[in-house]
C-alpha cells in the first residue's frame, strides 16, 4: 500500500472537511479584516464608501475562495504549482509589455473583469513551487549546489521581474519567502551565510554605486533610503509621509483618541491613509492598547500556521504553510516598521487591512492553501 | 515521487527545527515592533500629541477695531468705515473667466483688479477666498447679492477700513495709517503679533502714529483647525480682541476746517492755543494734502505731485516748521532786559534808523529812524535799533534763558510727526555746535529774531500764552482717552514781574488798536474782543550795502522763496485773553500786512465760535470781509458736514 493510498483513509471526505478547518485561524483572519472593515469605515469620515463596503465585497469573495481551495486535496495543489507559478512569470511578463502604468509603476493588468496586481499573486506562487520542489527532491539531494541553484533561479526570475517594475516590497517578500522556504527544507546553512555575507557586500556596492555610472537603484530608491535613515531632513518633501506617519502613531498614547476622532488622518495628514500608512489611523485612534491587539492577532496567526506545520508530516504542506504564514508575516513586519520609522518606505500593504483587491484575494487564497494542508494532513 | 517513512520522519523533523527557529525570530522581530510601538505611544505620546496638535491647529489673529479720532466736540475725525469687498474662491466658481465676466457686467472692476485677481488664484490654492475689488458700495454689493446664483464662488465680505472725513483738513494733526511695512517693522520694537498680520494698518503720521498704542488695541485670535493642506476644517474657539480706546483730541474742527480755508492758496501755518487749559484748538498747515489717498495707497502720480509741490504740502509747517522769529522776538529781548534791570520802562533810547556795532552797521527797517524811543513805543512801532542795544545790555545768555521759559528752542510734548524744537542760541550753543565763539553781532541779530535763532508757530503760540497769562501754559493736544481726561496745561506762574508783563502787554495792545502800531489794520472793533499781537516780518536773504544804498527791493518785485516771511502773533481779548495764535506766512511778505488779518480772522472765529458780526471788523474793511467770509463758507460746507456726521 502506497504512502499516499494510507494517506488518503485517513483523510476527511466530503462536507465533514468542514468540521477540520482550522477555525481559530479563520476567526483570527475575520477579526483582523474587521479591524480593517472599521479602520476604512473611519478614514472615509464615518462612510462606508468608498473604501469598506468594496472591502468587505472582496472579503466575502476571498473568504468563499479560501473554503473552496481549502475543500480541495493538499496534493492537487503540490501538482498545480508548477502551473500556478508559470501562469504567474507570463502574468508578470504581461504586465511587463501590456501592463498599466499607476503612480509611476507598472504593476497592474487589466482582466476585464477585475485589475490583477501579478506581483501580489506571484507572493504565494513562488512559496507554492519552491515548496513542491522540495517535496519532489530526494532529501539526500538538499544541499548539492545544483540543486541549490535551481530554486534560488525560480525565485531571482520573478523577484527581479518585480524589481523592474519597480517594486522594491514585493521583490523582498518574494526573496524572504523563498528563501524561508529553502531554509525550513533544510539547505544547509553555510549557503544562508554566504547569502548574508553577499547581502551585506551588496548593500556596501549599492552605497558605492551612487550616482556614478553603474548605479544599481533608481534615484527615488536612494532618496527613500536617504528618508529612512534622517526623516527630519526634508520634513516637508520625502521625509514628510514618515514623520506624519510616527506623529499619527505616537499622538494615539495609551488609549488613543478614540474611534472617528484621528485628526492626523482626518485632515489628511497622513499619506495613503487607507492602503499602506492605514495602521497609523488605528494607531492614533485606538492607541497602544489598539495597536498591540492588532500585533497580537497577528502573532497568533502566524503561530497557528507554525504549529499546524509542525504537527504536518506531509513535507509540501507544511512548507508550503510555513512559507506562507513567513510572507504573511513579512506584510506586517515591513508595514509596520515602515510606519514605526524603522524601515524605509517600500510599499508593503498591511494584510488583511489595507485596502486593496489583490492582496485581500490572494491572501485568503493563500490562507485557504494553508487550511487545505490543514485538513488533508495526514494522520 | 514516493517518499520512504524514514525519510518523512527525517524531513518532518527538519522542518519542525527550523520553523522554531524561524518562528522564534519571528516573534522576536515582532517583539520589537512592540517594543517601538510602547516607547512611542506610550513613553512619547506627549510629545507627540503635541506635534499632532500643532499640524492641526493653527491661530489666525482676529484685529482689534481701531480706535477713533473725535474733536472736542465729538465729531469724528478718524474714523472706521465698512468696507464692502468682493472675494471669489476659485474652486467654487468653476469657469472662472465666465464668472469674472458676468460680474464686470454687474460692476465695475478695473481691468488691472481683475488681472491682478486672476494671477493671484493661480497661484493660490483653488479654496482660498482671493479678493476681486474692494470699496464697493452698498448698491454694488446688493447687485452681486442678488445675482448670487449666476455668480458661482463670488461672495461680498465687509472689513473695516480707516476713513478721514475732513480729508486735508485734519491732515497734519491725526496724520494716517497705513499697512506695516518692512521699514515699519525694522524701525520700531514691537512684539504686537498683530504687525505681522499682512496689510495690517499703523498709524504712519501725526496722532494716529504717536498715538498707535492707545488706538490698536489688542490682537483677538481664534483657533482654527487645518488640514494638511491648510484648508480651514472649523473654528475651535474665537476670542475677540480689546478695540483700541477712543481718543478725543482739543481740536477745534469748525475751527481747523476755518484756519485751512483761510490759508488757501498760502503756503502758511497758524495754531490757536486756549489760555485756560493749553488746549490747541487748531493747528493748520497749508496746503496741505488729503490722509485718505494714503490710506488705499497713493499712487505714484500723487506722490510725485504732492513731492513737487514747492509750497510742500506734506510739511505740517504749524508745528515742523521753524522759521526766524523776527520782531515777535522782540518781547523776549525785552522781557530779558527788564527783567535783568539793565534797562527801565520809561529810559529811551535814540534811533537814528541805524546802529554801529564794533565796525558793523546794524539797520533799522525804517530808514529814517525813530528818534528817542521807549520800550512801549518800540514795540509798538518794532524799532530795531532800541532791540540793538538793549540786548547788547542784557547778553544773549540771558535772551535765551527767556527765550526757553516762554517756550522757544525746547521740544514740547505732543503726539505730533516731528515737533521742531526750534533754537534758543547762546553761547554754550556755539561753542559746542559751531565750534565758534559768540560774537556781539550775533546778539544783536538774536535781539530781532534773526541770525541763528529759530521757532515754530507753535513755540510762537506758546510763547504769546506765557506773556499774556504769566503762567507756564504747555501745550495739550488729546482731550480725552477712553474718556479719561488728560491733565491740563496750565501751569504755575512764571514768576515774571507782573508790572513788565503789564508793559509788554499794553505794548502789544497798542500794536492792535494804536493808530500808529504797526498791526493797526488788523484791529478788533468789537468790545470785549480787542486784540493785542506782534508783527515780525523775517529776512532770508541778505541785503548787501549795495543794494540798501540803492533802496531796499521792495517783496512784491521778488521771486516768491526770497520774500520775507510774514509772522504774528497775538491774543485776545485784551481783558481775560482767551486764546494766543501765532501766524506764519512763508514768503508772505510783511507781518502786518500778511500775517495780522489771517490771526485776527482765526481769532475773531475761535471767540464768537463760529463767522463774528461784520461791525466786528473796521468799517472800510467790512464789504472786504464779507466777500472773503462768503468765499470761505462756500469751501467749507461745515454746517451740513458737522450736523451730518453727529
Amino acid at each position: 500500500m502506497s504512502y499516499l493510498a494510507h494517506n488518503t483513509q485517513h483523510v476527511p471526505t466530503g462536507l465533514r472537511k468542514i468540521w477540520y478547518i482550522n477555525w481559530p485561524l479563520v476567526m483570527l483572519i475575520s477579526a483582523v479584516a474587521s479591524a480593517g472593515f472599521l479602520m476604512l469605515y473611519s478614514v472615509a469620515g464615518g462612510s462606508t464608501s468608498p473604501w469598506m463596503e468594496p472591502q468587505i465585497k472582496r472579503f466575502g469573495l476571498g473568504m468563499v475562495l479560501m473554503f473552496i481551495v481549502a475543500m480541495v486535496p493538499i496534493w492537487f495543489w503540490r501538482n498545480m504549482a508548477f502551473v500556478a507559478y508559470a501562469a504567474s512569470i507570463v502574468l508578470l511578463l504581461g504586465v511587463e509589455f501590456f501592463g498599466e502604468v499607476r503612480m509611476g509603476a507598472q504593476r497592474w493588468i487589466d482582466l476585464k473583469f477585475m485589475v490583477l496586481q501579478p506581483s501580489e499573486l506571484t507572493k504565494i506562487t513562488v512559496v507554492m513551487f519552491i515548496a513542491a520542489y522540495y517535496d519532489w527532491l530526494p532529501l539526500e539531494k538538499t544541499s548539492r549546489p545544483v540543486w541549490v541553484a535551481l530554486p534560488v533561479i525560480f525565485i531571482l526570475v520573478p523577484t527581479m521581474l518585480v524589481l523592474k517594475q519597480p517594486d522594491l516590497g514585493t521583490s523582498l517578500l518574494l526573496l524572504f519567502g523563498g528563501a524561508t522556504v529553502m531554509f525550513l527544507a533544510g539547505v544547509h546553512w553555510a549557503y544562508f551565510a554566504t547569502v548574508v555575507g553577499a547581502g551585506v557586500g551588496a548593500i556596501v556596492a549599492v552605497f558605492e554605486s551612487r550616482g556614478t555610472s553603474w548605479q544599481l537603484l533608481k534615484d527615488y530608491q536612494y532618496r527613500r533610503i536617504d528618508t529612512f535613515i534622517d526623516p527630519s531632513n526634508d520634513p516637508l518633501g520625502a521625509g514628510y509621509h514618515i514623520t506624519q506617519a510616527k506623529i499619527a502613531l505616537g499622538s494615539g498614547g495609551w488609549t488613543g483618541r478614540g474611534f472617528m476622532q484621528g485628526t492626523q488622518s482626518r485632515l489628511n495628514f497622513l499619506p495613503e491613509k487607507h492602503t499602506d500608512f492605514i495602521f497609523t489611523t488605528l494607531a492614533e485612534e485606538f492607541g497602544f492598547v489598539g495597536a498591540s491587539t492588532l500585533l497580537l492577532l497577528y502573532l497568533l496567526i502566524v503561530v497557528f500556521c507554525i504549529v499546524s506545520a509542525i504537527g504536518n508530516r506531509d513535507r509540501f504542506a507544511a512548507l508550503v504553510t510555513l512559507g506562507i504564514a513567513m510572507t504573511f508575516f513579512l506584510f506586517f513586519a515591513v508595514n509596520m516598521s515602515m510606519v514605526m520609522g524603522l524601515a524605509p518606505v517600500v510599499g508593503v500593504p498591511l494584510p488583511l487591512v489595507s485596502y486593496g483587491g489583490s492582496a485581500m484575494l490572494v491572501l485568503l487564497v493563500a490562507f485557504g492553501l494553508v487550511q487545505s494542508a490543514h485538513v488533508h494532513r495526514p494522520r | 515521487m514516493k517518499q520512504q517513512p524514514k525519510d518523512i520522519i527525517a524531513s518532518s523533523r527538519t522542518i519542525s527545527r527550523r520553523a522554531l527557529v524561524v518562528g522564534t525570530s519571528q516573534i522576536a522581530l515582532m517583539a520589537v515592533l512592540g517594543w517601538r510601538m510602547r516607547s512611542m505611544q506610550v513613553e512619547h505620546a506627549e510629545e507627540f500629541r503635541l506635534l499632532a496638535e500643532e499640524n492641526r491647529i493653527n491661530i489666525r489673529l482676529v484685529a482689534p477695531s481701531r480706535g477713533l479720532v473725535f474733536d472736542r466736540n465729538g465729531i469724528a475725525i478718524a474714523d472706521n468705515e465698512q468696507n464692502y469687498r468682493v472675494v471669489m474662491v476659485r474652486e467654487d466658481a468653476g469657469d472662472v473667466g465666465e464668472v469674472l465676466a458676468r460680474l464686470t457686467e454687474i460692476v465695475d472692476i478695473a481691468p488691472e483688479d481683475l488681472s491682478r485677481a486672476m494671477e493671484e488664484m493661480q497661484r493660490r490654492s483653488p479654496f482660498v477666498p482671493v479678493t476681486i475689488a474692494e470699496r464697493l458700495t452698498w448698491e454694488d454689493i446688493a447687485k452681486i447679492n442678488l445675482n448670487t446664483p449666476a455668480l458661482p464662488g463670488i461672495s461680498a465680505e465687509v472689513g473695516q477700513s480707516r476713513v478721514y472725513p475732513w480729508g486735508a483738513d485734519l491732515a497734519h494733526v491725526v496724520g494716517y495709517v497705513g499697512p506695516v511695512s518692512d521699514y515699519d517693522l525694522s524701525r520700531i520694537d514691537d512684539q504686537d503679533p498683530l504687525l505681522q498680520i499682512p496689510k495690517f494698518q499703523i498709524g504712519k503720521t501725526g496722532a494716529e502714529n504717536k498715538l498707535e498704542h492707545t488706538l490698536r488695541g489688542s490682537a483677538g485670535h481664534r483657533r482654527i483647525e487645518v488640514n494638511a493642506v491648510g484648508r480651514v476644517m472649523r473654528e475651535l474657539d474665537r476670542q475677540e480682541g480689546d478695540a483700541g480706546k477712543d481718543v478725543q483730541l482739543t481740536i477745534d474742527n469748525r475751527l481747523q476746517t476755518y484756519a485751512q480755508a483761510r490759508l488757501d492758496g498760502e503756503s502758511a501755518g497758524v495754531v490757536v492755543i486756549d489760555l485756560e487749559n493749553g488746549d490747541l484748538r487748531a493747528i493748520a498747515s497749508a496746503p496741505s494734502f488729503d490722509p485718505n489717498l494714503f490710506v488705499r495707497g497713493i499712487s505714484v502720480a500723487d506722490w510725485e505731485g504732492l513731492n513737487a509741490d514747492k509750497y510742500r504740502p506734506l510739511a505740517a509747517k504749524a508745528v515742523q516748521g521753524t522759521y526766524p522769529p523776527g520782531s515777535t522776538f522782540k518781547m523776549i529781548t525785552a522781557l530779558a532786559a527788564m527783567e535783568d534791570g539793565v534797562v527801565t520802562a520809561d529810559e529811551t533810547v535814540y534811533c537814528p534808523g541805524h546802529t554801529d556795532v564794533y565796525g558793523i552797521r546794524f539797520h533799522c527797517w525804517k530808514r529814517g529812524g525813530h528818534g528817542n524811543i521807549n520800550l512801549h513805543d518800540s514795540l509798538k512801532q518794532s524799532c530795531d535799533c532800541y532791540y540793538y542795544e538793549i540786548s547788547q545790555r542784557v547778553g544773549i545768555d540771558k535772551m535765551a534763558a527767556m527765550a526757553r521759559k516762554l517756550g522757544l528752542g525746547i521740544k514740547h510734548d505732543l503726539p505730533l510727526s516731528a515737533v521742531a524744537s526750534g533754537l534758543a542760541p547762546d553761547k554754550e550753543w556755539k561753542s559746542s555746535v559751531r565750534g565758534e565763539d559768540w560774537r556781539i553781532g550775533d546778539t544783536v541779530n538774536a535781539s530781532i529774531g534773526q541770525g541763528y535763532v529759530l521757532a515754530s508757530p507753535l513755540q510762537l503760540a506758546i510763547m504769546t500764552a506765557r506773556i499774556a497769562t504769566g503762567h507756564e501754559i504747555t501745550p495739550r493736544l488729546v482731550r480725552l482717552i477712553d474718556g479719561v481726561e488728560q491733565p491740563s496745561g496750565r501751569g504755575e506762574s512764571l514768576g515774571l514781574n507782573e508790572n513788565t508783563l503789564r508793559r509788554i502787554r499794553s505794548a502789544m495792545v497798542d500794536v492792535c488798536n494804536n493808530r500808529r502800531g504797526t498791526a493797526y489794520g488788523s484791529r478788533i472793533l468789537a468790545e470785549g474782543y480787542e486784540m493785542a499781537g506782534k508783527s515780525g516780518t523775517s529776512q532770508v536773504r541778505r541785503i548787501t550795502p549795495e543794494e540798501r544804498a540803492a533802496g531796499v527791493t521792495r517783496n512784491e518785485d521778488l521771486p516768491w522763496e526770497r520774500r520775507d516771511h510774514a509772522l504774528f502773533v497775538s491774543y485776545a481779548p485784551i481783558e481775560n485773553p482767551r486764546y494766543a495764535v501765532a501766524v506764519i506766512v512763508e514768503h508772505g511778505g510783511g507781518g502786518s500786512s500778511a500775517a495780522a488779518p489771517i490771526a485776527r480772522d482765526v481769532i475773531l472765529q475761535a471767540l464768537y465760535g463760529g463767522a463774528p458780526p461784520l461791525d466786528a471788523y473796521p468799517a472800510s474793511q467790512r464789504s472786504k470781509i464779507e466777500q472773503q467770509q462768503r468765499r470761505i463758507e462756500a469751501r467749507i460746507p461745515m454746517g451740513a458736514k458737522a450736523q451730518s456726521r453727529a
